[in-house]
């Protein structure tokens, strides 16, 4: 789960760190009151879930508060392009407006977990503001990694060696150690996977601040934070994977023509593979879970032709405990329930019980492919969704 | 001969009170394991279809002398069951259940490195079979044959696909392991290839990856230098966008790394047959032995270069 930068910052903040004064907004008018009570020049930022906002005219520095109302009313209701948001980009509903800083060094500072140590891993770098994968790309060893014991947390040495290893000095390292240690507290308290404040600044005048922060969380925690479960913000996803969630699929929107429905991920992203491999392309991931239940292919399949760019739909089942015949029949009744489903469907259905399966398609009414090997299945299907285009 | 589990497993169901964990309970005692009792917290003392409860695996292993462990146990309990079985001194627990959070595992990794005896194979996963000897997890038995391919993976139904290939092409399988889809791991694919190597039963393996990660390029490492038998690899997720997980939680490119491009470069390198189709993994296998029904995977399509 993704949360809004104003929300992470009041995270950080909680946790002792030093983050500019502001607030977020969704009218023009409360824009002006916030820069009118800040004084002075302020940033009015997007509060959109994707990165690289100023690249798309989402961030704009005012220098009075009438101007935060006008930049404020620019911004609200646009569709914000980032290079993170896809060409039709994001609706951006909020606002945070913040004081402005006079900048003399922008540091990267990052929390995540490293796999191949199996513990979190605190990362630094001089090039703040900067896509620190580009920065990972050109030069690792402009990157500082320091690994954290999630049972001790951050330790003082630590926050010291990522303050000097930045090279700051007097109270600027000790501000910075603190803030490390803050990071790494979010970081741990809250499950996060993924913590960034990109830039951390060093003010003209020597102070530290987190001018932007994004946060990431471990889907598979929130069970215990249920004040971060509040977070969630709707709106920022995609509606059919929203509707998908509530039915325990795991759906993922891709840009392709041919819809899949297979059971288990690793199966799922080896379909979407042979389908690229015949010359087609996947409209989505979607795993129905191991068991593939009746219910479960029912609601899928919903989702799948709800998709407007859906040409044919490819459907992929290794049935083990649960029996291929059930499946075949969960399909069925699938189709029969929704009525007036006009794409070409391809099933492939291999395992347990295939031959009564693969019987049960072929008696059905709803015209069926059948095919018996993932390989024909995929060239089956794109040629279905060719035809169909 | 085979690897991690066979006619000398005495397995315990953690969470066998459950649904599930009654169910795979069953079908592993059906499928031929000594399946000796389940522990739940609570419920000792009583028996469910013939199987004895025990409230504390440390009570279950001094009654039953179980040796293997397999968890059921809902996310949130996960954690504790799999440190609660390593303390009692089970030497093989596989960890079945989907959902731990990942700062839950780096503390039972943190946990199992003062328990040495103990190896952790998931979470996350379908679990480890030797054909006609044991079973201990959630896969189908009567698709895998016995035989002297060795099958590793990080993925359920994919692993189910290779052993059916596998099957009708008329080619058995010494062991298969399902290592899991979660970013923080017991068991990785190294351990399970030095496992292999040291098994005289298996002639050669297929590893099954996907996007994510660094295991592959660890494997590809050290298959080069220490595996002299033919490995088979495919890599999913060559389609996948980065920066999404596909499902499993350590399936995501993030920051240009993990991607199935790299994978396979990798394994090419060290010598191992990647197939790019899914659907060539058995007819590769029976190619690379000179034996079994190397056309049984059905049509093919320039998928299966060899580096």
């Amino acid at each position: 789960m993704k949360i809004h930068e104003y929300q992470a910052k009041d995270l950080l903040r909680r946790c002792g760190a030093p983050v500019p004064q502001g607030r977020v907004t969704e009218r023009p008018g409360e824009a002006r009151n916030i820069a009118a009570d800040l004084g002075g020049r302020t940033v009015v930022k997007a509060q959109i879930h994707a990165g690289g906002r100023g690249k798309g005219g989402g961030v704009k520095v005012t220098g009075s508060p009438e101007e935060a109302e006008s930049r404020a009313d620019d911004i609200l209701g646009m569709q914000l392009v980032t290079p993170q948001t896809g060409p039709a980009g994001q609706l951006v509903r909020k606002v945070l407006v913040e004081e402005v800083f006079d900048i003399a060094q922008e540091l990267y500072l990052g929390m995540t977990l490293d796999r191949d140590t199996g513990k979190p891993v605190i990362m630094a770098s001089r090039a703040g503001g900067m896509d620190i994968e580009e920065v990972a790309a050109k030069d690792p060893n402009a990157i500082l990694r320091v690994g954290v014991d999630p049972l001790l947390g951050v330790l003082p040495f630590q926050t010291r060696a990522v303050a000097a290893g930045l090279g700051l000095e007097g109270k600027t390292a000790r501000q910075m150690a603190s803030l490390v240690e803050a990071l790494a507290r979010v970081y741990l308290e809250t499950d996060a996977s993924l913590v960034e404040i990109n830039p951390a600044i060093v003010t003209a005048g020597g102070d530290v601040y987190a001018l932007d922060a994004k946060m990431t969380f471990d889907d598979n925690a929130l069970f215990r934070h249920e004040e971060l479960r509040k977070l969630r913000d709707l709106a920022e996803e995609n509606p059919l994977e929203v509707e998908a969630g509530k039915h325990g699929l795991n759906y993922i929107k891709l840009e392709g023509s041919i819809g899949c429905m297979v059971n288990g991920a690793g199966l799922a992203m080896a379909t979407m593979d042979i389908i690229q491999l015949y010359g087609g392309s996947p409209a989505n991931f979607l795993d129905v879970g191991g068991s593939a239940s009746q219910e479960a292919v029912t609601a899928a399949f919903q989702i799948l032709i709800s998709d407007k760019s859906v040409k044919a739909v490819l459907i992929n089942i290794f049935g083990g405990i649960a029996r291929t015949d059930r499946i075949a029949r969960g399909v069925v009744a699938a189709i029969e329930e929704l009525g007036n489903v006009k794409v070409p469907v391809v099933v492939r259905l291999e395992g347990t019980n295939v031959e009564e399966g693969r019987r049960i398609l072929q008696e059905a009414e709803f015209d069926f492919v059948v095919a018996e090997h993932m390989a024909s299945a995929a060239e089956k299907v794109v040629a279905a969704a060719k035809g169909a285009a | 001969m085979a690897i991690l589990v066979g006619k000398e497993t005495r397995l315990l169901v953690q969470g066998i009170t459950g649904k599930e964990g009654l169910f795979h309970a069953q079908q592993c005692r059906d499928y031929g394991t000594k399946v000796v009792g389940g522990v739940t917290p609570g419920k000792g003392g009583q028996a469910v279809d013939g199987f004895p409860v025990f409230g504390s695996v440390a009570a279950a292993r001094q009654e039953t002398g179980a040796n293997t462990s397999i968890i059921f146990v809902p996310p949130p309990f996960a954690a504790d069951a799999i440190m609660e079985a390593a303390d009692a001194g089970i030497e093989l627990v596989v960890c079945i259940t989907e959902g731990i959070p990942v700062l839950d595992m780096i503390r039972v990794k943190a946990f199992l490195r003062d328990h040495p005896a103990t190896r952790l194979v998931g979470p996350n996963c379908p679990g480890v079979i030797t054909p006609g000897a044991a079973k201990v997890g959630i896969m189908p038995g009567h698709i895998h044959k016995a035989g002297s391919v060795g099958v590793v993976s990080r993925s359920g139904t994919l692993t189910y696909e290779a052993v059916w290939q596998l099957s009708n092409a008329g080619l058995g399988q010494s062991s298969c392991v399902g290592i899991g889809g979660d970013p923080v791991q017991g068991t990785n694919f190294v351990d399970v290839m030095a496992l292999f190597r040291d098994d005289p039963a298996t002639e050669a393996v297929i590893l099954i990856g996907e996007i994510g990660g660094n295991a592959e390029e660890d494997a590809a490492a050290w298959v080069k230098s220490h595996f002299d038998r033919p490995v088979i690899g495919f890599i999913a997720g060559a389609t996948a966008p980065p920066g999404r997980r596909m499902g499993h939680a350590g399936a995501i490119v993030s920051g240009g790394k993990g991607t199935a491009a790299d994978k396979q470069h990798a394994l090419r390198e060290a010598g191992v047959h990647v197939v790019d189709s899914p659907a060539d993994m058995g007819a590769k296998v029976a190619e690379v032995l000179g034996k079994g029904k190397g056309a049984s995977a059905g049509p093919r399509k320039g998928a299966s270069r060899r580096a």
